[in-house]
């Protein structure tokens, strides 16, 4: 046993160098001054700098977090909303909404996005026929669409994650609330909302990387004017090797290293 | 107000009142539109059929999935679309068998680890699980390509003279898709490795079984939830990602992501990409049954 568990000490150490030599070769060589990968030209920020000046690439940035900020907030009010909802009240129609639920979870990203890329061309005639009797606002592929179909997949997750927290509460505190008179919204707001703040928070960090991360799904329901990051960045990687997109992912990486390690914080208070 | 929310009672069934309903309206919604009804549609369109210039026409027809099992010509069974549907298996088979005996070690260690180092070691999975997999492959297409890191090397270490194509192969995307989906795996079977009561293993032993044993008769049973679901968290994705075959496997041999994403995009065949879709939907549906199905024999 002894020796099993050293070969899979041992055995991990190769995993774990696996996981880890891409992604540090990657942010090493978004250093290096010469345009060729292989060979190493000193140490520079070059790529760094043309990435501030790139004006395509900054705007899907700001795009990829608009919609990952907006998503996140809809995926929280959702899921919270939602997880108490299946929380409080049981019978059977809503055990199969529960169900339901998970189906975005767990369906492929291409069906999704094929899908909702249907939904909304199929929508969008009528649609704008009866926008068009009272408004010059046009329904398009674009940033509406890329946010409903990030939250469709994000909310889900923070659900799983309240209702978690939720299956420890103690059900007589909300309801001792009511006793004493809140309104059962009052009572939700002031008594269970506290509760559940580290699941909320843990939940939403997770919707905010899902979506700053997603582009199968994207793919299909985006517009012209609503290029998001991974999307910019897919474009790139089919074009071949180049050392700004190894400055942008050496960015993503740690802003993602720092979220993992904040929410791992934040799991920590939910215990 | 105790009424209008759903009175407490104790047979196990509660119902919303009238507030209760209204709170619950915007998430029924929400899944009624961007849940059911795309699902609802996309059926519907695998049944269409299309005109000369790619608009849809709303007349039944089998003809979709006719196309995909029945050679147009010859009516006999089995066309290209059939292959790539078996490859996309064969891929993503491949990447869950490779993933489950490169990743099952690993759960083991981080199950097995002391408390103190147990949660470094889950953040160091939890980084590359988080990370966009695109950022991912692109890091080994800047390692496998023609002018990579791993080319150039073997180039400098004069172990080759010339360089030779690595990226663009059935193996790049394999590969690709191990290192993506590999987290995947070792998570969810950690978290049955950290269940497992360590007495049990001990009687095990005790009782004069050798690791191998051990392992097949105690180990494994007990960790089985958490490998069918890493399984599952493998294998589902794996089917449908077209980036990652796109982008290391050069589109010589598609995979069905990508032919469904071509329908959508580029050949405008709504009607018969929706029927791949919908057989696409029903290879899991059988795939799920299949695994639950094995789960509860397991379990008797």
């Amino acid at each position: 046993m002894e020796l099993v568990n050293l070969l899979c000490a041992g055995w991990s150490g190769v995993v774990f160098l696996f996981l880890y030599l891409p992604i540090v070769l990657l942010v090493v060589y978004s250093f290096n001054a010469s345009e060729l990968s292989i060979i190493w030209g000193g140490f520079s920020f070059e790529w760094y700098e043309k990435l501030w000046n790139n004006g395509p690439l900054i705007d899907a940035t700001k795009n990829s977090l608009i919609i990952a900020a907006v998503t996140t907030v809809l995926s929280v009010v959702l899921g919270t909303v939602g997880a108490w909802l299946l929380y409080r009240y049981k019978f059977p129609a809503l055990r199969a909404l529960g169900t339901l639920i998970f189906i975005p979870m767990v369906i492929p990203e291409v069906i999704m996005g094929v899908s909702m890329l249907i939904l909304f061309t199929v929508v969008a005639v009528p649609l704008n026929a009866w926008l068009g009797t009272f408004t010059e606002a046009e329904f398009a592929r674009g940033f509406a669409t890329i946010i409903i179909a990030h939250t469709t997949f994000c909310f889900p997750f923070v659900l799983v994650a309240v209702q978690a927290r939720l299956a420890g509460v103690d059900p007589f505190i909300e309801e001792a609330a009511m006793d004493l008179g809140a309104p059962p919204l009052k009572a939700f707001w002031l008594v269970m909302v506290p509760y559940l703040l580290p699941a909320i928070v843990s939940g939403a960090l997770m919707s905010f990387t899902l979506s700053m991360d997603e582009v199968i799904v994207t793919f299909f329901v985006t517009g012209p004017e609503s290029q998001t990051l991974p999307l910019k960045i897919f474009g790139l990687a089919k074009k071949g090797l180049d050392p700004s997109l190894n400055a942008v992912s050496a960015v993503f990486v740690l802003a993602t290293a720092v979220l993992v390690v904040v929410s791992d914080r934040v799991r920590k208070l939910n215990r | 107000m105790q009424a209008a929310l759903g009175a407490p009672d104790t047979t196990g069934t509660r119902r919303p009142g009238v507030i209760g309903w209204l709170m619950m309206t915007p998430m029924l919604l929400w899944l009624f539109a961007f849940v059911i009804a795309p699902t609802l549609i996309l059926l519907v369109y695998s049944f269409c059929q299309r005109d000369d210039l790619g608009e849809v026409v709303y007349v039944f027809t089998w003809d979709n999935y006719r196309r995909i099992f029945f050679d147009s010509d010859t009516g006999a069974f089995g066309t290209t679309y059939l292959t790539v549907f078996v490859r996309s298996v064969v891929y993503a088979g491949l990447t869950t068998i490779i993933c489950l005996i490169v990743g099952y070690p690993v759960a083991w260690f981080i199950g097995r680890a002391p408390e103190s180092r147990r949660n470094l070691l889950l953040t160091l999975v939890m980084i590359p699980f988080w990370t966009s997999f695109l950022i991912r492959t692109y890091a080994w297409i800047t390692i496998l390509s023609t002018n990579g890191l791993l080319n150039g090397f073997l180039q400098y270490t004069k172990l080759i003279a010339e360089p030779f194509e690595m990226l663009y192969t059935p193996g790049a995307v394999v590969l690709g898709l191990v290192y993506s989906y590999l987290p995947f795996l070792i998570l969810p079977v950690y978290g049955s490795v950290e269940k497992l009561d360590n007495s049990l293993v001990e009687a095990a032993f005790d009782l004069g079984a050798g690791p191998m044993r051990a392992f097949q008769k105690v180990i494994l049973p007990l960790t089985q939830p958490g490998v069918i679901a890493g399984v599952l968290l493998v294998f589902i994705p794996a089917i449908g990602m077209f980036a990652i075959s796109q982008l290391m496997g050069g589109g010589t041999d598609p995979t069905i992501g990508e032919v469904i994403q071509n329908q959508f995009m580029q050949a405008r065949d709504w009607p018969f990409g929706a029927a791949l879709g919908m057989t696409l939907v029903v290879l899991f549906a059988v795939a799920f049954w299949f695994t639950s199905r094995h789960q509860s024999v397991v379990e008797n």
